[in-house]
């Protein structure tokens, strides 16, 4: 699905990734821990195609493609797609003219016809049952006074209608009570498939005990340092980091 | 809506100014120049009676002891007057019927998609439209189906010619030619535009429109369009324009009227294209234009204007609310982009008890332009209860693009109740990004973005007029985000 090899990245002259490797195949969810400023966001951006980030060295394969070569705009008609930390609010766009854009860009990308209608309505109805979204919300403008859980929410909603290969759900757990998490993460554990990947960017363990991993990996100071099975979230979580930095000699 | 993505994606392509073709017409030119034998020239061709020979006149007279204004935020090299042609008619036969047009005229009216065929209404477009080149009108549809419902529809010189108790009883009547510079002149050199009239309790059943056309180089169109609402009835006009692509500016210097009469309501919407320069600030229209209604009692006036051309528009279309009970609206988008300056605004004035008024005006500036909101509040002492609210955003597209908003409020009664909203914002780089995150382009993305900002104000638009508004603020803002 995915290879990064020797990532360096960096923002304003800083480097922040500085040699990172990766490999997700398709039907894996890989889960990416570290502690703050360790580059998990920056990694998410620099995938996206995010504006304002020089990638200095290395290479990311997308599904037989060189991602970096991509615009910003095609990486996401290629399947990759970004659950944000932070949604942005359009104000005035609705969700559903929104998403009709997007998903009539990436089609059109593929040599498809435009979705009709009703056919669209017929999936926002299914989609949105799948993250209990309220279909209000589908009409209103994109996450505009939305409440955090409902954002998110939102997010994962994106998703289930854009289909895509790759996710990258950049700290969707922040800011949710116990029932949203529950929720989104069911939502993600239904759009999982053996065509398909995620990669769950997190800060606490709680998130994997609804999406359960199945390689976690620890991020520090822009590498990835230790690889492990699920249990090593749990260790991570009794822990923290400083076993790790002292282990590696870090 | 029929437009789809689709046809939004495929217009985005051909992003140039679309209007700024030159028809191959033939036309009547008076020499260059202001004088009063200009004036008497205009007047005799136009077989006008003698007092509207005077009127102009008399326009002309007050004219001369005027300045041009210079309070307007907007910089521009002053029009030479006398280097203006006043009067350009494309040399026709009289038409009889549509048949009798030259397919030239024709040809162009269909690049412009204005459509004469009555027959359409069947298919769906229900507008009356009144098409106005340089300086005469050249064709009014409808005009006997809506003459059964006693509305008067068509140009300014047949209304002159077949109404002339009512044009002298109402022109002037709300924008005196006292009123300032532009007025002035355009009093004294007005050649046509369109009459409107609807009569006691009538509501019109088709929008009614007018779509004004400057074709000829090196002159000017002043036009005049009077719209008399009377008691109880309701009327919806829309006004278009376009000009074609030139090196030199054009001067645009209209006078809009319009009275509503007790109970009547009169909605008028401005889709304004103007040729507006190229990207380096040269040619385009100077759209300087004086816009007023007022309102009896219980009456309705809304101003609905998405104002995306001209090199300079200085615009203020504004309500006097003189009946008690009456309402003004006026809803704006106006879209700078390269070098166009733009400063617009409403007056709202308050003259009877618990009148009410709403200011929504969204402006966007990209490029190096300017765009300023300028209003006037007025609450007179008479004006009980009166109410407005006035809500002005500005949206800035780039590092070198101006946004200025200059709201004035007067009140001189205590129990007016006024609230003034602003907000100034930079169009995001997250809401871009965020757009493009799922597969949609920049270009794209920054026209849901600003149509997003704008809806408040489309969706006081008629259909027909609201996409075509839509589409224009993705053709005007392209190369804007800097």
């Amino acid at each position: 699905m995915i290879t990064i090899k020797n990532l360096h990245a960096s923002i304003d002259g800083k480097e922040i990734l500085k040699g990172l490797n990766l490999e997700v195949k398709a039907g894996e969810v890989h889960a990416i821990m570290g502690p703050n400023g360790a580059g998990k966001s920056t990694l998410a951006s620099v995938l996206a195609g995010r504006d304002g980030y020089e990638v200095t060295a290395g290479t990311v394969v997308f599904e037989g493609k060189d991602l970096l070569d991509l615009k910003t705009e095609d990486r996401a008609r290629e399947g990759l797609f970004l659950a944000f930390q932070y949604p942005i609010e359009i104000p005035g766009v609705s969700n559903v003219n929104f998403l009709r854009a997007a998903l009539n860009e990436i089609k059109e990308y593929h040599g498809e016809d435009p979705i009709n209608a009703k056919d669209f309505l017929k999936l926002v109805r299914e989609k949105s049952a799948i993250v209990e979204l309220d279909a209000k919300l589908a009409s209103r403008s994109v996450n505009e006074g939305f409440s955090g859980g409902e954002k998110k929410r939102n997010e994962i909603f994106q998703m289930a209608m854009l289909n895509p290969k790759l996710a990258i759900l950049d700290e969707t757990d922040s800011g949710l009570d116990i029932d949203a998490l529950r929720i989104v993460a069911n939502g993600v554990n239904i759009l999982k498939s053996p065509e398909n990947a995620t990669i769950v960017i997190t800060h606490y363990q709680r998130l994997l005990d609804y999406i359960v991993p199945d390689f976690v990996h620890v991020l520090f100071d822009g590498k990835i340092v230790k690889t492990g099975s699920k249990e090593l979230a749990l260790e991570l979580e009794e822990r923290g980091y400083d076993w790790i930095k002292e282990e590696l000699a870090l | 809506m029929s437009y789809t993505e689709n046809d939004l994606a495929e217009d985005l392509q051909n992003q140039e100014y679309k209007y700024g073709f030159v028809s191959n017409l033939e036309s009547e030119k008076i020499p260059k120049g202001l004088s009063e034998d200009i004036i008497r020239l205009i007047s005799a061709k136009k077989e006008e009676p003698q007092w509207l020979l005077d009127y102009r006149l008399k326009a002309y007279a007050i004219w001369l002891e005027m300045t041009e204004p210079e309070w307007a935020h907007v910089q521009y090299a002053k029009p030479d007057f006398q280097d203006i042609i006043y009067y350009s008619a494309v040399k026709q036969k009289k038409y009889e019927s549509w048949d009798d047009v030259e397919p030239e005229m024709k040809e162009t009216m269909k690049k412009l998609g204005i459509s004469m065929d009555e027959q359409k209404v069947l298919t769906g477009t229900n507008v009356a439209v009144d098409f106005v080149m340089d300086s005469v009108s050249v064709a009014t549809s409808f005009k006997s189906k809506l003459s059964e419902l006693g509305i008067i529809f068509c140009s300014f010189s047949e209304g002159v010619k077949n109404h002339p108790e009512l044009i002298k009883k109402y022109m002037g009547s709300v924008v005196p030619t006292t009123d300032n510079f532009y007025a002035a002149l355009n009093s004294a050199v007005f050649t046509d535009g369109s009459f409107c009239y609807i009569p006691k309790g009538v509501r019109c059943p088709m929008e009614l429109s007018t779509y004004f056309r400057i074709n000829e180089q090196g002159t000017g169109q002043f036009e005049r369009t009077l719209v008399v609402a009377d008691q109880g009835s309701y009327v919806s006009y829309l006004e278009g324009c376009t000009a074609p692509m030139r090196d030199e500016n054009q001067l645009h210097a209209a006078v809009v009227e319009l009275i509503a009469m007790d109970d009547a309501e009169i909605k008028y919407s401005t889709v304004q294209n103007w040729y507006p320069g190229d990207k380096d600030g040269k040619g385009g229209i100077f759209n300087f234009v004086t816009k007023r209604g007022i309102c009896e009692k219980n009456a309705k006036i809304s101003w609905t204007q998405v104002e995306t051309g001209s090199a300079v528009t200085w615009k203020y279309p504004s309500c006097i609310l003189k009946g008690d009970n009456s309402v003004g609206e006026f809803y704006s988008v106006a879209v700078t982009n390269h070098h166009q300056q733009a400063d617009t605004g409403t007056k709202m004035i308050h003259l009877g008890k618990n009148t009410k008024s709403t200011i929504i005006s969204k402006g966007v500036s990209g490029g190096k332009s300017n765009n300023s909101y300028r209003g006037l509040v007025q609450i007179h002492k008479g004006a009980t209860n009166a109410r407005n609210f006035s809500q002005c955003d500005s949206l800035l597209m780039s590092d070198e693009c101006g946004a200025h908003t200059f709201p004035y409020i007067e009140c001189k009664n205590s129990s007016a109740k006024i609230e003034h909203e602003a907000t100034t914002s930079k169009i995001g780089e997250d809401q871009i990004f965020y757009c493009q995150q799922r597969g949609i382009s920049s270009e794209k993305a920054i026209s849901l973005i600003v149509n997003g900002y704008c809806k408040e104000v489309l969706n006081q638009l008629p259909m027909e007029f609201a996409v075509e508004a839509q589409k224009l603020l993705a053709i005007s803002l392209d190369n804007s985000v800097g």
